[in-house]
Formats: C-alpha cells, structure tokens, sequence
C-alpha cells in the first residue's frame, strides 16, 4: 500500500454511522496533509439495516474521480455479520488490510493471507459510555492501529469536533480503547 | 477556512453567504439536504430570510417569482420531477426577466422513476431562456452560487446552477468557504431598476398584445415578440458579463478563471472530449491513459451551456481532428442535445474551412447507470484510432440491452 | 445476456418474490416462531394466521405452523409484535452466524 494513495472501503448497515466514521478519518487526513479527500457513499434506497458501503480516497493530490471503489487497499466492517452475507471483500489488493468489528477470535478469520484486524468495538463502546450499537466511533481506533497512516491524536480531534454535542468524550474514548485492544493476525 | 462538507452543503453555504432573502423549496431526492441545511440556517439565526414551506415546486418557483418581483433576492432548488413540475413557471421567471438563482441537483426523470443522476432535468429546460451553468466539484458549486447571484441580477435573467445528483450532491470534499465580508465586497445587495410598489403601481407581465401599442403615457410599449427578442439579446450578451463576472471573481478571491468551460491537456489535442459536470473529471483519467498509450486526447468541459457560447466553443475545438461529446441526456428522436450544439457551433464558426473536426456522440449514465472509466477509455480510444470512421449514428456506453 | 427478449418497453413489476432483491439480508433480528404458543399448531387446524395478515412482505406462508421465508423477511418485527399469544420473538441474527465456516 503506497502512501500517497489510499483507498478504504467501509461497509456498515444503513444508520450504523459508516459515512460518519468515514468523514472523521477524511478530515483528519486532510488536516495531516492529504489534499485530496473524498468520501463516496452508496446512493439510493436507504434503509436501518440495509448492507451500505461508502469509498473513502485519500492521495497528497486532488481526486477527481469521484466512482466506488473497486479496488480497496484497506476494508473495515463494522459489523461482522455482514461479512456472511455479501461479498464485500470483493477486489482487496493482495497486500490489502480488512479491520472488522467482531467479538470473535482473531483465529476464525483467515483471508487468504491478507492482514487482518479484529477488535470488539461493540463491547468496548459500551465500556466508554455509549449507547449500545453505536460503534462508528470505535472502529476509528481499531482502523488506525491497525493501519498505521494516521496517529490517533488527529483523530481523536476530529471525532470530538465531529461529536460535539453528542457525547464527544464518550466517542473518543471508544477509539482509544479501541486502539488498545486491537488484535492483527493473518 | 476549508471544510469537507457534501456537495448540497457547499450549495447551501454558497446561499447563505450571498444573502438570500426569501426561500421558498420543496424537498425532492438528491436536493432534500440542501434545502433543510438552509431552514436550518434560517431556524438558528444565521442566515436572515424568510423560509416559505411549499406544497409543491409549482408554487415554490410561484412564491420567488413573486419575492423576487418585490425586490427581494430569492432562491430555490429542485431536481428531476420537481423540476418538471415547475416547468410552467421556469418559463415565466424567464419572461418576467427575475433574477433568480436556483441549484436544480441533476436527477433523472420518470418514467421509469429513478432517483439517480443524469442530465435529463435541466438539458430539457434548455429552451426556456434560464442561463444554465454545470459545475464540476463542490467549490465550484460554493463559488458557483456567488457568481450566480452577481450574473443574473447583472442581466435580469434567472439563472439554474446544475451539479450532479448524489456524484456531487452527497458524496464528501475539501473546498474553500469565503468570509461573509469578503462576498459581501464581492456581491453587493439586490437592486432592481422596478420592485412593486404601491406608491408606483403596475401591472407586470400581464396579457400582451401581438401588436406593439401606445401606452397611456404615449410611449410605444413592446409587443409580445419586442420582450422575447430582449430575452434573447440580454442572453447573448451574458456570454460577455460572465466573463466580466468570471474575472472579478477571480480578483476578489483568487480562483477561478473559467468562464464558458475549462480545458485538461487540450493545447496540442487531436482528439478532444466535450462533457459536462462531474464526468469531465472523470475523463482525465482516462486522458492521461491515452496519452500514455500515445493518443494525444484532451478534454473540454463546458460551464456555461446557455447562453451557449458557440464562437469560442468552436474556436477551441477547431484544431482538433475529432470531438467526441459525452451526455448523461438526450433529444429524444435525435440526438444529444449537447452534440447538437456542438456540431452547429462548428458549422456556423468553421464554415470556411474545408476541414472540420468530426463530431462523435456517446450516451452514458442514465438513471445512474455506473459509469465505468475502462468502458468511457475503450469508447474514446476506439472513436480515436477509427478516425471518426466507424458509424455516425450516436452510440450507448454501458448499456446492457 | 442482455435484456432485448425482456418482452416489456417499461418498467414493468409483478407480485412475488424477489423483485426487490435479497431483502433477508437487511436483517438485524429475525422471527422465530415457538409451535407451542402457536394457535393453529396447537390446534392442528387453519386459525389465526395474523402474522400471515400482517406481514408487509408477504414472507409468512398460511401453512401449519405458518412457515417464514428468511431469504426475504427484512426483521421489521410487526409479526411478532401482533401475535395474540406472543408465539414469535425476534431474536439477534448475529446468533445465527456458524462460527465454524469463516475460513477462506
């Protein structure tokens, strides 16, 4: 995965918060010097529940085309049941990165030798004072151990400015736990 | 101060700095955000103006119309059907020469009912005597917004600013939001030359004979051809005024400079694209392949489509051996509307000449069909290493009949 | 394969099925029905069958028990909540994941 260009795809159910999780790691890519930012979420029918995804381009320039990822280097799911359903790990690079949401072991993911990162971001919402369910803040932490491209203190910004009036020390709390206790293996 | 907002967001920031005064809108898919951004503006104190909630873009279009005819800077939105719906109106407003300003967010129309974007809505609106501009990404729709205001109250004629549903509308970017006193030294308020006026009382646009005729102040008062032909001479003469409004804009807040339409490595181009909105930047993509393969390929992307500004269009366009027009709409029973265009402006500006570039069609994107960049580079390479050769007729990217 | 042999000009929907797509999977929690609560099971014959009438999807067959179709049934939960007996519940679809099929 070069760092000038990053493609991350982000599949959640609809409500989840994927385009919020989204939306804070674009700006604080942006922030951290990553002219170009766009965050691409599937249009249409929207429904609780229903499978979403949304594409998240970051490169050091503008990006001008704005179609789906098909690509990704990095795919994060909030929530593992969905990786029963759908082939949403369709088109991962080779050396690509999935960060799941799962309360598993990191033992019952294999992938065909991808990168994989597990964290019980449900749970650990929970622990920092959240509603049940609300785990798009979390999954920030759990995305940027296992990632690397961006330090959690750009993060933790963005998700308090994001969530500012709603709970936003709870949100950032959920990230950093998250980042501690995010599992690698694959 | 930059901000990654969506496309409906950089529109509605765009109204609020221009000092809209009067709102009047319906919600309709992919607009709906843009307008509830503005209510909610309005609601918390940060935008002064009057929000007119609607039964239906008939008479939200109604309601400017008659804001507007008070002195009143007014502002609306729609897409597809709503658009459609306000049809009868579109062409008053043009008429009663109001400066309206109103963001139709491209949307394809029924039937079949869709949601997603196409160019349908306003190409087919393309008639009506609106000055219709299609940006590109968000800050051209912030920025777009502002040069709007400043052009139709310019020239007396309403103004529809056209960006891609859900592909501009809802997806996320950095842009650029100006100070308020920056677009305020920029956009001065609204003044027009007549606002009703009970100590001043007229009959606007009331029926008008075919026949000029002596007013009861002796005066020869137009007949109804008198004010069309105004219409059209004020839009022929807004190709210059936007240039006007193009440069100072540009002085004020330093981007910028693209009046009618901008160019990505047309400069030694053989074969040169032609589209509108955000699929112009799609293409690059698909440019810089093709020069990598050798092809010297080009792309022009037209902002200002009505008035459409035929001569420089053509004098862009003359060098190249080939143009191929990319539409997400089309005449139907002919062709795209905009290849139409293209091909007069040619005629009527290369007509001396023994060589024309050929002018090539694709229809792509319909009701959100995805556009894929191999197909778009396949069809343009294709059109490019067969000359021009293959059939004239248009042909369809990504149809799956 | 394209659509030419399609037979309609239009956009054309007729009742049934799978129309709208795989519909099961908007699930976050599915019914489940307990035959021993159920009325028509108890009583081995054709009674009650509100679930069948309310369901907006059409996914309950009026059989004995009444069968739900979880290709299709999107989890809104209105049979569960109109059954006179409280036979169904709506339990977590997450629990219904095989733990063991997660290699690749």
């Amino acid at each position: 995965m070069k760092n000038d260009k990053i493609d991350i795809r982000w599949h959640g159910r609809g409500g989840q918060g994927a385009i919020t999780a989204a939306k804070i790691v674009a700006k604080a890519m942006f922030a951290s010097g990553y002219a170009g930012v766009v965050m691409v979420p599937t249009f249409g029918t929207e429904r609780r529940g229903a499978p979403v995804f949304t594409s998240l381009k970051i490169s050091k320039e503008k990006i001008y085309n704005l179609s789906p990822i098909d690509k990704p280097d990095i795919i994060v799911v909030l929530d593992h049941v969905l990786l029963e359903e759908e082939n949403i790990l369709s088109g991962l690079k080779e050396d690509g990165l999935i960060v799941v949401n799962s309360p598993c072991s990191i033992d019952d993911y294999r992938f065909d030798g991808r990168k994989v990162a597990i964290c019980d971001v449900s749970t650990l919402s929970v622990k920092a004072g959240l509603p049940e369910g609300m785990v798009n803040s979390g999954i920030i932490g759990a995305f940027a151990f296992a990632s690397t491209i961006i330090g959690m203190e750009a993060l933790v910004e963005a998700i308090k400015e994001e969530f500012s009036d709603r709970r936003p020390d709870n949100n950032a709390q959920a990230a950093l736990l998250a980042y501690e206790n995010t599992i690698i293996g694959g | 101060m930059h901000i990654i907002e969506s496309g409906n967001v950089a529109a509605a920031q765009g109204v609020k700095l221009s000092r809209a005064q009067v709102i009047a809108a319906y919600p309709i898919t992919p607009q709906t955000p843009l307008t509830e951004k503005l209510s909610e503006f309005i609601e918390s104190g940060e935008m002064d103006a009057q929000y007119v909630p609607v039964e239906s873009e008939h008479s939200a279009l109604a309601v400017c119309i008659a804001a507007s005819s008070t002195g009143a800077r007014a502002f609306t939105a729609t897409s597809a059907n709503g658009l459609l719906y306000m049809h009868e109106q579109i062409h008053w407003a043009a008429g009663a020469r109001l400066p309206l300003v109103m963001c139709v967010v491209n949307r394809g129309v029924g039937a079949p009912w869709t949601i997603w974007n196409d160019h349908q809505d306003s190409i087919s609106q393309r008639d009506t005597g609106w000055i219709q501009i299609y940006v590109n990404d968000h800050q051209q729709i912030i920025d777009g917004v502002i040069k709007a205001f400043m052009l139709a109250e310019e020239v007396m004629i309403p103004v529809m600013l056209c960006y891609d549903g859900y592909l501009l509308s809802h997806t996320y970017m950095p842009f650029e939001v100006p100070g308020q006193e920056q677009v305020d030294a920029f956009l001065p308020p609204y003044k027009p030359a007549y606002a009703l006026d009970p100590a001043h009382p007229a009959n606007l646009n009331t029926v008008t004979l075919p026949e000029v005729r002596v007013d009861a102040k002796g005066r020869t008062a137009h007949g109804y051809m008198e004010i069309r032909y105004l219409l059209q001479e004020d839009m022929q003469g807004a190709i210059k005024v936007m240039s006007r409004v193009e440069e100072r804009f540009k002085e004020h807040f330093g981007r910028g400079g693209n009046p009618h339409y901008e160019t990505y490595r047309c400069e030694d181009a053989r074969f040169i694209a032609v589209s509108m909105g955000s699929l112009s930047y799609h293409l690059r993509e698909v440019i810089d392949s093709l020069r990598d393969d050798g092809i010297k390929a080009g792309i022009m992307s037209i902002h200002l489509y009505r008035p459409f500004p035929a001569q420089v269009i053509a004098q862009g366009l003359e060098g190249a051996e080939g143009v191929v027009v990319f539409e997400k709409a089309l005449s139907y029973g002919y062709e795209g509307a905009l290849c139409s265009d293209v091909k007069a402006a040619l005629y009527t500006f290369n007509g001396s000449r023994k060589k024309r570039p050929f002018v090539h069609n694709y229809i792509l994107g319909l009701g959100g069909r995805e556009i894929k960049t191999t197909d778009l580079y396949e069809a343009f390479k294709d059109t490019c290493l067969n000359n021009g050769k293959a059939d004239v007729g248009l042909k369809w990217i990504g149809l799956k009949i | 394969m394209g659509t030419r042999q399609y037979g309609h000009k239009t956009s054309h929907s007729e009742p049934g099925p799978g129309d709208g797509g795989r519909t099961g999977s908007w699930r976050v929690a599915r019914p489940i029905l307990d035959a021993n609560a159920c009325i028509p099971a108890k009583r081995g014959t054709a009674a009650c069958f509100i679930c069948w009438l309310y369901c907006p999807d059409g996914v309950i067959t009026r059989t004995i028990p009444p069968g739900i179709d979880y290709e299709y049934c999107k989890g809104c939960g209105i049979c569960a909540e109109e059954c006179p007996t409280k036979a169904i519940t709506m339990v977590e679809e997450s629990c219904f994941i095989l733990t063991e099929e997660r290699k690749r």
